[in-house]
């Protein structure tokens, strides 16, 4: 065991801290709304040039072009957290698609799409679920039928985030009918201005139609050339694997700041006069999720250390995502408990701490364990392929 | 970046856990625990043979001077086949201890660890909590007083005694105006004890040694905590086992997502665990100013995955696990009494809180 990370790491850091330093935004780092968005293009390609984004993206693709390396990621991800900026920008199309491209794609998509996706001048939204298919993904509906060197798209999907900020989408649909449930799916990018696609938002529980709109996308006869698909025709089930495998990895978030935003507001925070962290209820909460938060941070360490080494981590690799999210929703259900009857407040009410942010967090860490594969998944996930338990019999046909 | 465990840390852990399957299984538990005391000391001797008993020793003394991290290693591999012997106690608190002190019978006293002829007990619970007005006081140059819950005692030849939370004795286990009573806990894979001393003439007194007991303290935290992770991992190994083997309504019980969730809900707590246990031995070798936060957490967290473990991994087993006959509640008691020992869940927390300066101690 050995955590130095070695002179040449520390001085990869310095440089990352050097550059935070330097060009770190001031206020936010823009957005994908309006005149955020161009805020936030000149900040992804600044990160682009210097290195710090796209890092190990070929230059011919839009991207840096340095080769992988584990603990340089883990260190632009540490100093960025420290700095308190997000690096590049967490969104489905730099997390999904982009991975999926660089696996699946062509020579002429990836020229197309990495590059503009990494500088956020394009945004995708993912369009996988249906109404009658969420859990059960790969019994998707929406079809695409053959029309010469097209394919005319039609049905409906869901829950579709930022589907009405977004420029392209990446699509499953199914091309094959006749082909089994896993075998007749194809993935589709389109532009979202396309004839005949319309997006109605949906409000979240969050009352959120900002940057984490929720949206339902209805396609009616929209046509789409079949150069469009990525990977094979009828292998869209196995592609979108690899995708929902760089969904999962990206949702490995660390709570350790999160934890320390919630000491400071402890130790503000007071009732009768006396401060949140004084009362012995709340501290002893505090400290059982330090450990859970701890917990977690190492076990990111012990991952990556089975990266480095080219060990399969087995089961303990499965658990990230299930224990990460129930975390981080418990962390915001102690903040609001610690403010008392002010804890309810939202919506920038006067009074309201943090800006609003736990109530927040708290709603979105929700969303969190539900989205990318549900908490009951996950465990599905754990014990069939982790525990190696028997898979659920099929029921009868009938 | 290393995290992870050496070529010679998985060959320790391997050696250990497959001499203790097969030499100390667990019906020889099952009949240890009707002797006097289960803490045998031909383990005892056969684990110093092994080379267990000397890891933390240095190796003019006999032992191979390993770090915290590989004594937890057989920590948690002991815990894992539930044995009785006092390895937390004499072979990791000890000789932490000892090391951090100077006398010429040290070295002697270490060597007997090491080769496995000598065992020490350990009394030390009057330096975090005092009950039924236990406490030892020194009065010229004699010990009188009584200690609660002391560990290994039964079958100990000598024992490192705490007074106060600054100095520390070692006395004779047969020394006379000793009187020692063991106190039966639901764990039978352990000994504590009671023990009252009436003008105890010590083998010898180390005066003002308060950084001594608190770092023995956070090492046998942290290796308790992995005896009770090693004994949580085996107690989830039972339950996947017995599920993929055991048939209700014409189906294997693992095929019911209930069962599996339980399952997966067990893996999903014992594997950060295990991360943070990792974390905190290294801590105690290589970080020592993270360590006392580490230790501390350590155990509280095992303990709290601990409980539920050990309940749910228990139902795995209906009706059969809540019999003596079954033996899944040896890991049962031992996870449970190990929750209880050096300090419990809430006040290693309250400690956790004081050393980040949250909360006023004393
Ligand atoms: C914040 C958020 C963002 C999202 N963003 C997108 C997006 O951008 N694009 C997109 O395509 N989708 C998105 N989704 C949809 C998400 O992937 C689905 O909601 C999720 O996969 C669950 O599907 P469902 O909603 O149909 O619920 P269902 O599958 O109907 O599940 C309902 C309940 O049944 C349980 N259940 C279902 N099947 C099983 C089973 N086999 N075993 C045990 N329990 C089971 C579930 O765990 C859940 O508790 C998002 C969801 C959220 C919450």
């Amino acid at each position: 065991m050995d955590l130095e990370y070695g002179q040449r790491y520390e001085d990869f850091r310095r440089e990352v801290r050097t550059f935070l330093d330097k060009h770190k935004p001031k206020d936010s780092p823009g957005g994908i709304s309006g005149i955020r968005r161009k805020k936030l293009v000149e900040w992804l390609s600044l990160q682009i040039d210097e290195g710090y984004w796209a890092r190990t993206i070929p230059k011919e693709f839009g991207g840096y072009g340095a080769e992988p390396n584990l603990l340089e990621t883990v260190i632009m991800d540490e100093e960025f957290n420290r700095a308190g900026v997000p690096r590049g920008m967490a969104s489905q199309g730099a997390s999904m698609l982009v991975p999926t491209l660089l696996e699946h794609g062509t020579d002429e998509q990836r020229q197309r799409w990495i590059g503009p996706t990494m500088r956020g001048e394009v945004m995708w939204c993912q369009g996988y679920s249906e109404p009658g298919s969420g859990s059960d993904l790969a019994s998707l509906q929406t079809s695409a039928k053959e029309d010469g060197d097209d394919f005319i798209i039609n049905g409906q999907k869901i829950w579709t985030s930022t589907a009405d900020k977004s420029e392209m989408i990446f699509i499953l649909v199914r091309t094959e009918p006749d082909a089994p449930k896993h075998g007749g799916i194809s993935y589709i990018l389109l532009p979202m201005d396309t004839q005949g696609i319309e997006v109605q938002p949906l409000r979240t529980m969050s009352g959120d139609l900002g940057d984490n709109s929720f949206n339902q996308v209805f396609f009616t006869d929209v046509r789409v050339p079949q150069a469009n698909v990525v990977g094979k025709r009828g292998e869209g089930w196995r592609i979108a694997n690899t995708t929902l495998k760089h969904e999962r990895n990206s949702l490995n978030s660390n709570s350790e700041g999160t934890i320390l935003k919630l000491m400071r507001l402890m130790e503000r925070e007071t009732t009768n006069g006396v401060p949140a962290m004084a009362s012995p209820v709340f501290r002893d909460r505090l400290m059982k999720l330090q450990a859970r938060s701890l917990a977690m941070k190492f076990h990111a360490m012990r991952m990556v250390t089975c990266s480095l080494k080219n060990e399969n981590s087995g089961v303990a690799g499965l658990i990230t995502k299930l224990r990460n999210c129930q975390l981080n929703f418990d962390i915001s259900a102690l903040a609001i408990d610690v403010m008392g009857e002010l804890g309810a407040l939202y919506e920038h009410t006067e009074y309201e701490r943090d800006r609003g942010y736990w109530q927040s967090h708290s709603f979105f860490s929700l969303g969190l364990i539900i989205g990318g594969g549900t908490a009951q998944i996950q465990k599905n996930i754990i014990s069939e392929r982790g525990l190696g338990l028997p898979r659920e019999p099929k029921p009868a046909k009938s | 970046m290393d995290f992870g465990l050496s070529e010679d840390q998985l060959m320790l852990e391997e050696t250990l856990r497959s001499f203790l399957a097969d030499r100390v299984p667990i019906g020889r538990v099952r009949d240890l625990r009707n002797d006097d005391c289960p803490n045998n000391r031909e383990i005892w001797r056969s684990l110093a043979e092994l080379g267990m008993t000397g890891i933390l020793i240095p190796e003019e003394c006999g032992g191979s001077d390993l770090n915290l991290l590989d004594a937890c290693l057989a920590s948690q591999s002991i815990g894992y086949s539930v044995t009785p012997t006092p390895f937390v106690s004499s072979a990791v608190m000890v000789p932490t201890a000892l090391r951090e002190l100077e006398h010429p019978l040290i070295s002697g006293w270490l060597a007997g660890i090491a080769s496995g002829d000598i065992a020490f007990g350990i009394a030390v619970t009057e330096t975090f909590s005092i009950r039924e007005g236990a406490g030892i006081a020194i009065d010229q140059g004699e010990l009188s007083g009584k200690a609660m819950m002391a560990l290994d005692i039964c079958s100990a030849d000598l024992i490192l005694l705490a007074i106060g939370s600054e100095h520390l004795a070692v006395i004779r286990a047969d020394a006379p105006g000793l009187k020692k009573a063991r106190l039966i806990t639901t764990d039978a894979t352990r000994c504590t004890s009671e023990l009252i001393l009436e003008s105890v003439a010590p083998e010898i007194i180390f005066e003002d040694v308060g950084k001594t007991i608190a770092r023995m303290l956070d090492a046998g935290r942290i290796a308790l905590a992995a005896d009770s992770l090693g004994a949580c991992e085996a107690m989830i190994e039972q339950a996947v086992a017995y599920s993929k083997q055991r048939k209700q309504f014409d189906r294997l019980i693992g095929s019911f997502q209930a069962v599996k969730h339980m399952c997966a809900e067990m893996i999903s707590e014992l594997e950060p665990a295990r991360s943070l246990v990792w974390y905190a031995a290294h801590s105690f070798d290589a970080l020592p100013d993270e360590a006392p936060l580490m230790a501390c957490h350590a155990l509280a967290h095992v303990s709290e995955i601990g409980h539920e473990i050990a309940s749910v991994a228990t139902q795995v087993h209906g009706g059969i696990g809540w019999t003596d006959e079954h033996n899944v509640h040896f890991w049962f008691k031992r996870i449970g009494v190990g929750r209880s020992l050096l300090g419990g869940p809430g006040l290693l927390r309250e400690r956790a809180a004081e050393i980040q300066g949250l909360a006023k101690s004393g």
